[in-house]
């Protein structure tokens, strides 16, 4: 469960073309990362995934998305979101509400879980994102108390909350030091077990860490698609050789 | 300054020599030239900004002081002769110079507090439409609309409140309220009386018109200011539109809501214009939301030519008019107090 296929989807912004003809698969169960410079498509092509590219004014796509075999915008989009979770580039728990609401907020948006069971997913969600230890005296203390770090692993919590298929991450390390960085590397190598996860990064040492397979992005365009170890030893493109070798982006 | 033994800024070392803090004659000129000119204009006008900012800022505070002395000197006849009476008596006599407040405070306080029950929804709505439903070319004009709305001369509101909305109150609305809403049991009271159209609800339902567009711009101003990864953790959580706009959206907005909320308070409480024309201006306790009533402004307005000056007659109206500023900076410190309470019980940022 959780394989996404994209075929040749392209995605606009008002005139502006950010995805030009992209096909690619994401396999079920493992990291993909998205690799690529600035302004390049990768997080549009993410926020394809789950359908966000489409609440952004006068934004609009063309070609298939399927997960799973069923193409997603013939899904009910809440229902989509429920098996596809988000983890943003900066950290944003609801700052009204405290750590338990903020990881308790997607069972409580589904409606009709006993405390008991929400008690316990939030447990089961805050182990997962390795906060339980830090956090667990402090539930009802406000969310965004939390240092940098614990705030994004609060927010990766509160996307495994609701028991998604897919994790997507845009650069979720963007914002943290080396430190908060590494703790949630490692979480992300453990999430492949029991979840799709593709994350978008800057950082190609960080996709040499976490990800099976890379994906490099170029101008909208996917220029190469393979395992990890491939992509960096022997790409077969010059462009994602330059790119790798610090050539330019 | 010029105390310290500052060398840096001596072109002549040499004349310190005897300086014990001072460093060796030997030693070379620091690097540091005498002040620059700009610098040293730059500290003068500094100092003269600084002043004349201070004086501003304590010139408000000395304004404030002169305001309440000023009314508290006018009031005095009333004070001397009714004591705390004025406060808690409710027959308002000019003829034979008997003077208490309670009608007009409950005026005052009853129609603000409807406007309010009726503007406050109304204005979310207006303003959730505004920021999270409407398309986006719809938007901007219409937001500008409701801005203009709100500069709109009360006088012009109350003039219209006069010719159209009385006349339907009378004959439509306020019938209606007693055939239906006023057969429940209880409710009677609320209901009763003549409709006479100029009355305690029209004046609400005025006050209500006038504060919406201020309630929803500066609204919409506080949801406008929600960051976007707001609503797109909410929506990526699989929350539907409303479910956002509830949960990521206006919990955010509290504080500004609040804050919209106690600016039309305040000008509801002190509406003068449109009140006068409509409220019937019945200097008694209003019996249900049909009778004619006073504000303490409309009470003002009305009557501050009647008074002769030294007046005891002045002195009640002055002293009214104390009430109406304590009455308002009363509701606005309870309000900032309320405010204060909800961003540490939900641990604001």
């Amino acid at each position: 469960m959780g394989r996404f296929v994209v075929d040749h989807l392209n995605a606009f912004y008002k005139d502006k073309q950010a995805l030009y003809d992209v096909s690619l698969e994401f396999p079920e169960k493992t990291v993909t990362a998205i690799i690529g410079p600035s302004g390049c498509g990768k997080s549009t092509l993410i926020r394809c995934l789950n359908r966000l590219h489409e609440v952004t004014p006068r934004a609009r796509h063309s070609g298939t998305i399927s997960l799973d075999g069923r193409e997603i915008h013939e899904m009910d989009a809440v229902r989509l979101r429920r098996r596809v979770g988000m983890v943003f580039q900066k950290p944003n728990p609801f700052p009204t509400m405290t750590v338990y609401e903020n990881v308790a907020a997607g069972l409580k948006l589904e409606g009709g879980h006993p405390k008991n069971e929400i008690d316990q997913e939030v447990y089961r969600s805050l182990k997962q994102a390795a906060l339980w230890e830090e956090v667990k005296s402090n539930l009802d203390g406000p969310g965004v108390g939390l240092s940098g770090g614990q705030q994004q692993r609060l927010c990766i919590a509160r996307a495994l909350a609701v028991s998604p298929e897919v994790l997507l991450m845009d650069e979720p390390c963007s914002a943290l030091d080396p430190i908060a960085t590494a703790k949630i590397e490692d979480l992300i190598f453990d999430l492949r077990k029991n979840y799709t996860v593709v994350i978008v990064t800057h950082n190609m040492q960080q996709a040499a860490r976490v990800a099976e397979y890379t994906a490099f992005m170029y101008m909208g365009k996917l220029v190469e698609f393979d395992l990890t170890e491939k992509l960096f030893e022997s790409p077969k493109e010059k462009l994602t050789e330059s790119y790798i070798t610090g050539r330019f982006g | 300054m010029g105390i310290a033994p500052n060398v840096g800024m001596n072109p002549f070392p040499g004349e310190d020599a005897g300086v014990p803090a001072g460093p060796p004659p030997h030693s070379p000129v620091p690097q540091l030239e005498a002040t620059p000119r700009r610098e040293r204009i730059g500290r003068w006008f500094n100092s003269i900004f600084r002043l004349l900012v201070t004086v501003l800022g304590f010139g408000i505070l000395a304004l404030a002081a002169l305001f309440i002395i000023v009314l508290a000197q006018g009031a005095w006849p009333s004070l001397l002769k009714f004591g705390p009476n004025f406060l808690s008596t409710s027959t308002w006599d000019p003829v034979h110079s008997i003077f208490g407040v309670v009608p007009f405070v409950i005026g005052t306080l009853l129609t603000s507090a409807i406007a309010l029950l009726i503007a406050v929804p109304v204005s979310l709505g207006v303003a959730i439409f505004l920021t999270e439903q409407s398309p986006t070319w719809l938007s901007g004009p219409l937001g500008l609309v409701v801005q203009l709305l709100a500069a709109v001369p009360s006088v012009v509101y109350g003039f219209w409140g006069f010719i159209v909305l009385v006349p339907y109150m009378r004959l439509s609305v306020e019938p209606g309220l007693q055939g239906s809403v006023g057969k429940v049991p209880g409710l009677g009271g609320v209901f009763g009386g003549t409709p006479v159209g100029t009355d305690i609800l029209t004046s609400s339902v005025i006050l209500a018109i006038m504060i919406i567009p201020t309630i929803s711009s500066v609204c919409r101003d506080s949801l406008l200011a929600v960051p976007r990864h707001q609503r797109e953790a909410a929506l990526s959580l699989g929350a539907t539109k409303w479910e956002t706009t509830n949960f990521a959206v206006l919990r955010y907005a509290s504080s500004g809501i609040i804050g919209a909320i106690i600016l039309g308070l305040g000008r509801a409480l002190g509406e003068t214009m449109a009140v006068t024309m409509t409220i019937g201006n019945a200097d008694v306790i209003p019996k249900s939301l049909f009778s004619q009533g006073q504000t303490i402004a409309s009470l003002i307005a009305n009557e501050f030519t009647s008074a002769g000056p030294g007046s005891i007659y002045q002195g009640a109206i002055i002293e009214a008019a104390l009430v109406l500023f304590a009455i308002t900076i009363l509701v606005n410190v309870i309000a900032r107090l309320l405010v204060g309470r909800v961003l540490r019980v939900e641990g604001g940022s």
